[in-house]
């Protein structure tokens, strides 16, 4: 299955990726073999197996609603590029206009 | 309070298309925990105290599911009639925006024999008196996201805060069909559901605070023809903005196809102040979620005998309660609803009768003087200083002749103001009814000796100014004169 440079580009913008073209042509290469080599499971009849998202066979692991403790905000800053009054600071983002 | 009367949307030419509206909600379930950590969900605490490894999304960290939040969203798909599927599981929502640490939401996604928890429910609204029944899609959990803080600046500023409080607390999410047909439909199914919500205890659902969002989508359907493009509708804060956004997008629309144009599907931001909506460009270019299925949690496997535990327990539901407080307490139907509309005021009444005084002396304060203040001041009874016990008291000095009734309204309202018993209003303002006779023949005689015409009609036999010497004394004594004591001494003086 090829993959071809649209497809590498739009991953690359949902993940908000910058590839520079030779970087796209590189992955247009290893995508592709990727999938290529993942293709070789479609000459595998699958004929009566259902998908399978989880191998386990475990269902409803719950916790009780329980409060617990919180990291301290200082730790939790800690890990953080920039912070401004005990808020995470990110390049400006706008969610319309 | 104003009242948004629903544009009529074929006004605008553009033919008899009918206005079709689908409705998709969220609401905070009522946890203490979040969805998939102990962080508690405490709302208002500062910025970053309430998150942990799991809703920061750090590596290595793994989400475990809220048992609570599970039962939350059982309830509500038995209150709706819907059915519960034996096993759903969660999904991951791919996207890349800060509000979420891990660039992907988890939620219940349906897809390839995935379903959500609950699908296929009803709800039944009033419209113009008849029952409608609009029909529930879906009902599904997923996690809220952090809130952003975009802080002015001169030329805008170049960052923008993040809050991770918000991010993980338990969500619902509920979907119509595309069954409403105006504006003010939406507005009865919003305070249809969210009464329902709030009497089955699973969100407080105050759109004020968040705890409730609503988005719409509406399109016009021309008769007997295919369905029109539809709109999607964001960013309204009340029941009303919700109304008067899909007045605006309905006539905008019709207005759109007058001209000869068609409509673009696109979201749509409702302005408040400019009362309009305008496109907005998605924060994703392309909507391409890339949806699959939580690794890091099991499927969820829900069975009949959980079902069943779950309707056993179920709290009494509005239509419910209304027909039990008419059965009991032989309330009128219009009582019945205003006294039902939240679960606050029907605790309220129930807990006040238990006190003593008549059911339908409480229902007629509660409908009357105590709904005018809430209204006058857009709080609900449980944002107020009142209490059953005061109220009980103060309907016993009406009762008792200690204050008029028409005193007693002023009195409930300088109780809430100054959070006071009624007797220390009652006593500090100097309210007593006034029922010792030589204080008040004082009265009547000055009132006949200024109003020489009337007394004369009522000793010459026309009884029908009484009523108009009885107001005079009640306003000479600032409302706190005995009426029957007035009237009768009255009619003794001019026999
Ligand atoms: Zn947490």
């Amino acid at each position: 299955m090829a993959i071809d440079w649209a497809t590498v580009e739009h991953v690359a913008r949902l993940a908000r990726l910058a590839l520079t073209d030779e970087e796209r042509e590189r992955f247009v290469g290893q995508l592709g073999r990727i999938l290529e080599y993942c293709a070789r499971l479609d000459a595998i009849s699958i004929e009566g197996v259902p998908a399978t998202s989880h191998v386990l066979p475990i269902v409803n692991v719950l916790r009780e609603d329980l409060p617990a403790p919180c990291l301290s905000r200082d730790e939790v800053l800690a890990a953080a590029p920039a912070h401004e009054q005990g808020f995470f600071k990110v390049p400006r983002v706008l969610e319309a206009e | 309070m104003e009242r948004s009367e629903p544009m009529d949307p074929t006004g605008a030419g553009g033919g008899t298309r009918e206005v079709v509206i689908g409705i998709e909600i969220h609401v905070q379930l009522l946890t203490a925990s979040k969805m998939f950590c102990g962080c508690p969900t405490e709302f208002g605490a500062p910025p970053n105290t309430l998150v942990c490894p799991v809703c920061l999304g750090l590596p290595g960290s793994l989400p475990v599911l809220n048992r609570r939040a599970v039962e939350l969203g059982l309830r509500t798909a038995v209150a709706l009639g819907c059915r519960v599927h034996s096993r759903s599981r969660f999904h991951r929502k791919n996207y890349y925006y800060p509000d979420l640490a891990k660039n992907y939401q988890i939620s219940q996604y349906q897809y390839a024999g995935h379903p959500p928890l609950a699908t296929g429910g009803v709800l039944e609204i009033q419209v113009g008196g008849r029952p409608w029944r609009v029909a529930i899609r879906r009902v599904h959990l997923e996690e809220d996201t952090a809130r952003l803080v975009h802080p002015a600046g001169t030329g805008g500023a170049a960052s923008s805060l993040v809050d991770y409080n918000r991010s993980g607390v338990p969500l619902m999410e509920i979907v119509t069909e595309p069954d409403l047909r105006s504006p003010g439909e939406a507005r009865e199914f919003l305070n249809a559901l969210r009464r329902l919500l709030q009497f089955a205890e699973v969100s407080s659902c105050r759109m004020e605070e968040g705890t409730l969002r609503c988005d719409a989508n509406l399109s016009l359907q021309p008769p007997g023809g295919p369905p029109g493009v539809r709109t999607e509708v964001k960013n309204m804060n009340s029941v009303r903005a919700v109304e008067r956004a899909l007045a605006f997008e309905a006539v905008r629309q019709h207005e759109v196809l007058a001209r000869g144009e068609v409509v673009v599907q696109e979201t749509r931001h409702w302005d408040e102040r400019r009362g309009v909506t305008f496109a907005s460009r998605s924060k994703e270019e392309a909507e391409d979620y890339r949806y699959f299925p939580e690794p890091d949690l099991v499927p969820l496997d829900v069975d009949g005998a959980w079902v069943a535990a779950i309707r056993e327990a179920l709290p009494e539901l509005p239509a419910a309660r209304r027909d039990r407080l008419i059965a009991t307490f032989g309330l009128a139907a219009y009582d019945a609803d205003l006294i039902t509309a939240t679960p606050a005021m029907a605790k309220f009444f129930e807990e006040t009768v238990t006190l003593g005084p008549h059911p339908k002396v409480v229902a007629n304060w509660l409908s009357g003087a105590v709904a005018a203040y809430l209204n006058e001041h857009g709080v609900e009874i449980d944002q107020i200083a009142l209490t059953p016990a005061r109220l009980s008291a103060l309907l016993l000095l009406v009762d008792e002749g200690t204050v008029s009734g028409r005193t007693a309204k002023d009195v409930l309202v300088e109780m809430i103001a100054h959070d006071q018993e009624p007797e220390a209003v009652v006593e500090a303002r100097g309210l007593q009814q006034i029922s010792d006779e030589a204080t008040l023949r004082v009265v009547v005689d000055k009132v006949i000796a200024d109003h020489p015409g009337p007394a004369a009609e009522i000793r010459a036999g026309k009884v029908r100014a009484l009523p108009f010497l009885v107001g005079q004394v009640m306003r000479a004594t600032g409302g706190r004169a005995n009426p029957e004591a007035a009237n009768r001494l009255l009619k003794e003086r001019l026999s």
